[in-house]
């Protein structure tokens, strides 16, 4: 097979769950492994005669997402129905939104290595509501569980401009970040509140001209790394396929593949893409709703700074490595309480070493975030004082930090307390490395010496000062005392 | 005891004159015994009236206080949702449904202490105009026994006028309250759009169903009206009190309202039998003598009503019935292959004809690449339609026309011709399409003695001007007090 060059376009079909308290149009709470129908009613369940009420919070929340996508909000949006038959949509149509999605033309930042960022261009962002689950786990017969119907969800639809598996996997993670950051979706992609399905295609040039291949559209991906690899797969096999048959994108010639995670590769679900005619009309059940004034000016209130812009200040800000940034601004509240620590006083880097090194451990083995450890910000930022001042050493910092959540006391208090304040008084540290010097004078002789074993003896004093002191001497001061003696 | 209104039984049961029970012993005598030929009802409910009525009785010996409709028998249209007795809409498919929850009105009529004495026949899913279309019973006109009582709210209406019941409630489409109300010679009130809660109605066109009352006076009419209007939190749709108050409907409806404009659309109204339009105008007559001015205007888009409405109309049903497909409740075909035979053969089985009809039409209406030609085109022309109502209310209080082109037709005449059977709807489409109040009042008989009904159509949200206006026809003439000679019937 000759090596032909390509590009590959990705662009990504994405449906949010929104952690409203409600479903979408009734009054249900949402679920995730409760009894099978056990949080419907006979709205949810489509009973005759029932009719949809709009779940304000659901629009907020999604106006709030669109926001963040830099979205142009339609100061004018309604809702409409797309027919379609199936078990587990009990109305046979979906409330959804159609030709005037509440969100258009937005764009989100994600990360393209060393500090750079991509920007992948956001078509639309519409609401619409879940569909229940088709359960075929019992004989010749399927049963439908409907607790899942009528969830809002936010439907975000990408333009083509993924141009890697692992730009489409930046994508996701960005935004999992995002509607977390902004409180609008739990975004736990095993419990299915985020589903990306991408579409796939490959710009093959052969012999000078270009030629697209089949767009592809795969589904049932569980986990970024499905994500990713599924991407990846598709490369490799479409790219196979046109170089065997030289089959380029027409319409009606898309396909829809599954992904089967077991043996990693995506499986052929539709052929061709059927003429699906979703019949969409106006929804006459629900008043049209308008996206403006006072009600839009509160939820651009909610806005708060992106995951992504933060993470790259905390680099050029504080000067922390990429790694580091990333890892303080997974959850927005341990950013906020980073930043917090730092504004408090706390140098950036330190404060960066006793959260990612103690605090997230912590809190990992709490099963909490950091801010729900119970400890103050300024806190943390006096912690951080104390080892820089060198009242305490760093490794005694994670003990500390570790009895502040344990008991709510001030740093210094606890050092006192846990006797672990460093002895940094150069005339009482003196006294006692000139009585070691004297009861050792063998190492000083060979320190004198040079070569190794003047590196080993200079080891062996400093430790024999750390000895008499229990520990407590700050071996920085030591150190320098030292080497004034031994010149 | 059978000619009392229900707002003067209901004084008579508070006044402890007449015991609520024993109204609804009468109504249940007449049922046993004009019932079997009428067909009004799908089903009634003997033990639960008897209870309530009771109950009604009770209150009042005991000196507590009573609900507006305390003791008064009333029948609803069965596509009203109860947690009694199954909600059939007189269809195969929902024969044996029972509602979980009862609709937003069956829960204000039980407030206001009405006894529910049964859920009246009507066509399958409110689609049709003589109740022919009903698969579960066949109702016939009390004036004739060989007629129609119109439709969809055939069963109601019939109920009505047979005094099977004081007052019931029916919902209104494209006419389904106001023409068998007039093919019956009762009063029927189809509400403004956004007036009554549709909550617990089982939809048929949403954006044009609107429920409202079938009773035998126009006072009878504005005491349901203030029962059963008003916001309801289920209904999106419903219209709050501060966009548009609900008034006292009873408390201004003895004063005529003065310098009153009525319009006539003459040339509208040229398709008319011509002892339809003779009873038009001596009831035009009647308001000249009562002071009205009455002028002619001319409404352009009124002629494409019909059409607009069978595009519209239609494809909100085919999404609307899509919920009856055998998987959730109603009729499942027995042995499907597979899932996609439970929705065919279910709906197959189980729909009728005109049901079936509709849904297609409508499908096709919405279908990609018709989309424009016909629903984007027929909401245009509602628009339109809007337009000419809009003009001719800033001249006029009120327009009258027929109810329908003629009086009650032969059973089977039309059923096998759905496009004569859909032009019986001609004068009352326009109001659902604008979204506009209209009451059907009788005017008079024609030459078979047959019930001709008197169209009034105002502004939206003005049903207190627009019963007021009815009033004073009904004060002025004796149509609404003739009884239709069931006892001939029975022999």
């Amino acid at each position: 097979m000759e090596d032909l060059a390509y590009k590959v376009m990705v662009g990504l079909e994405i449906h949010v769950q929104l952690c409203t308290r409600t479903k979408m149009f009734c009054g249900c709470a949402l679920g995730f492994g409760e009894d099978a129908n056990s949080r419907v009613c006979p709205v949810c369940l489509g009973m005759p005669g029932v009719l949809p009420v709009m779940n304000k919070e659901a629009v907020e929340y999604a106006v709030l997402a669109a926001l963040a996508l830099n979205c142009e909000i339609a100061e004018f949006t309604k809702w409409d129905r797309k027919s379609y038959y199936y078990p587990d949509l009990p109305k046979n149509y979906q409330i959804s939104q159609y030709d005037l999605p509440l969100g258009a033309n937005g764009f989100i930042e994600i990360a393209s290595g060393s500090g750079q960022t991509k920007r992948i261009r956001i078509t639309r962002a519409h609401l619409e509501e879940d569909a229940g689950k088709n359960l075929h786990t019992a004989g010749d017969f399927s049963q439908v569980d409907l607790n899942r119907t009528g969830t809002p969800l936010l439907e975000i639809v990408t333009e083509p401009d993924m141009s890697s598996a692992a730009e489409v996997r930046a994508l996701a993670v960005e935004l999992q970040r995002m509607v977390r950051y902004l409180g609008v979706s739990e975004a736990d992609m095993q419990k299915g509140h985020m589903r990306f399905e991408p579409n796939i295609n490959l710009v093959v040039t052969k012999d000078g001209a270009e030629y697209k291949t089949p767009i592809v559209e795969v589904k049932n991906l569980n986990s970024f790394r499905a994500l990713e690899r599924s991407v990846d797969f598709e490369i490799g096999r479409q790219l196979g396929e046109f170089a065997e048959t030289g089959e380029t994108m027409q319409m009606g010639n898309k396909s829809t593949r599954g992904w089967d995670d077991a043996k990693e590769v995506t499986v052929l679900q539709r052929e061709k893409e059927e003429a699906h005619d979703y019949r969409y009309f106006p929804e006459p059940d629900l008043v049209p709703v308008e996206l403006k004034g006072r009600w839009l000016k509160d939820v651009r209130a909610g806005l708060c700074e992106l995951p992504l812009k933060k993470q790259m200040r905390f680099v050029s800000e504080y000067g922390l490595s990429e790694y580091d940034a990333g890892v303080l601004t997974a959850e927005r509240s341990t950013a906020e309480f980073f930043d917090e620590a730092v504004k408090a006083g706390g140098d950036a880097k330190r404060v960066c070493n006793v959260l990612t090194q103690v605090g997230l451990k912590l809190a990992n083995e709490k099963d909490c975030s950091i801010v729900e450890l119970g400890i103050e910000s300024e806190g943390v930022a006096q912690l951080c004082g104390m080892v820089e001042a060198g009242d305490i050493s760093a490794s005694a910092s994670a003990q500390v930090f570790e009895q502040m959540a344990e008991t709510g006391k001030k740093p210094d208090v606890l050092a006192r307390e846990l006797n672990l304040i460093q002895k940094s008084d150069a005339g009482e540290l003196e006294a006692i490395v000139n009585k070691v010097l004297a009861e050792n004078a063998q190492a000083v002789e060979d320190v004198a010496g040079g070569g190794k074993k003047s590196k080993k003896a200079r080891g062996f004093l400093l430790g024999q000062v750390m000895q008499k002191t229990e520990g407590q001497a700050n071996p920085k001061v030591v150190s320098e005392i030292l080497d004034s003696k031994l010149g | 005891m059978d000619e009392l209104s229900a707002r003067q039984l209901r004084e008579k049961i508070v006044a402890g004159e007449v015991r609520s029970a024993e109204a609804v012993a009468k109504v249940f005598e007449r049922i046993e015994k004009f019932d079997p030929e009428v067909g009004a009802y799908i089903s009634t409910y003997r033990d639960e009236a008897f209870e309530t009525a009771e109950d009604v009785d009770r209150r009042v010996s005991a000196g507590e206080a009573v609900g507006v409709l305390a003791g008064v028998p009333v029948a609803i249209k069965d596509n009203m949702c109860t947690t009694f007795g199954a909600t059939t809409c007189a269809s195969k498919i929902l024969e044996n449904f029972h509602s979980p929850y009862n609709a937003t009105v069956v829960e204000k009529l039980l407030a206001a202490d009405a006894v529910i004495v049964g859920k009246a026949n009507m066509d399958e899913f409110a689609m049709g105009s003589s109740t022919e279309n009903s698969a579960l019973k066949r109702t016939v006109n009390p004036w004739d026994a060989n007629r129609v009582p119109g439709g969809s709210s055939g069963g109601p209406a019939a109920a009505v006028a047979g005094r099977l019941c004081s007052a019931a409630l029916g919902s209104d489409t494209g006419g389904s309250i106001r023409q068998p109300a007039g093919f019956c010679g009762v009063v029927g009130l189809k509400p403004t759009y956004g007036r009554v809660s549709r909550f617990g109605l089982v939809a048929y066109g949403s954006s044009l169903d609107q429920i409202g009352p079938i009773t035998r006076t126009v006072d009878d009419c504005a005491l349901m009206l203030g029962v059963i209007a008003g916001h309801d939190p289920s209904d999106s749709t419903s219209v709050d009190e501060q966009t548009a108050h609900v008034p006292d409907y009873l408390e201004k409806l003895d004063q005529p309202v003065g310098n009153l404009k009525i319009a006539n659309v003459p040339k509208f109204n040229e398709g008319a039998d011509e002892q339809v339009r003779a009873a038009l105008d001596e009831a035009l007559d009647v308001y000249r003598q009562l002071g009205a001015e009455v002028l002619d205007i001319e409404m352009p888009h009124l002629d494409y009503a019909i059409a607009a409405y069978y595009v519209i109309a239609t494809a909100e049903a085919s999404s609307n019935l899509a919920r009856y497909d055998g998987v959730h409740y109603g009729h499942r075909t027995e042995r499907p292959r597979d899932y996609v035979e439970v929705y065919s053969k279910s709906r197959a089985e189980a729909f009728g004809k005109e049901v079936k009809r509709r849904i297609m039409l409508g499908t096709y209406a919405l279908s990609s690449g018709y989309y424009d030609a016909y629903y984007l085109k027929a909401l245009k022309v509602r628009n339109l339609i809007r337009n000419d109502f809009a003009d001719a209310f800033g001249e006029c209080n009120c327009i009258v026309m027929p109810v329908s082109p003629t009086t009650a037709f032969r059973l089977g005449d039309k059923i096998d011709d759905p496009l004569q059977m859909y032009l019986s709807d001609v004068y009352t489409i326009a109001a659902n399409l604008a979204g506009i109040p209209g009451i059907s009042i009788p005017c008079g008989f024609d030459d078979k003695g047959l019930p001709i009904g008197l169209q009034i159509l105002a502004p939206a949200f003005g049903e207190a001007e627009l019963l007021r206006i009815a009033r004073m026809f009904e004060a002025n003439t004796d149509w609404h007090k003739k009884a239709p000679p069931l006892e001939s019937v029975d022999n």
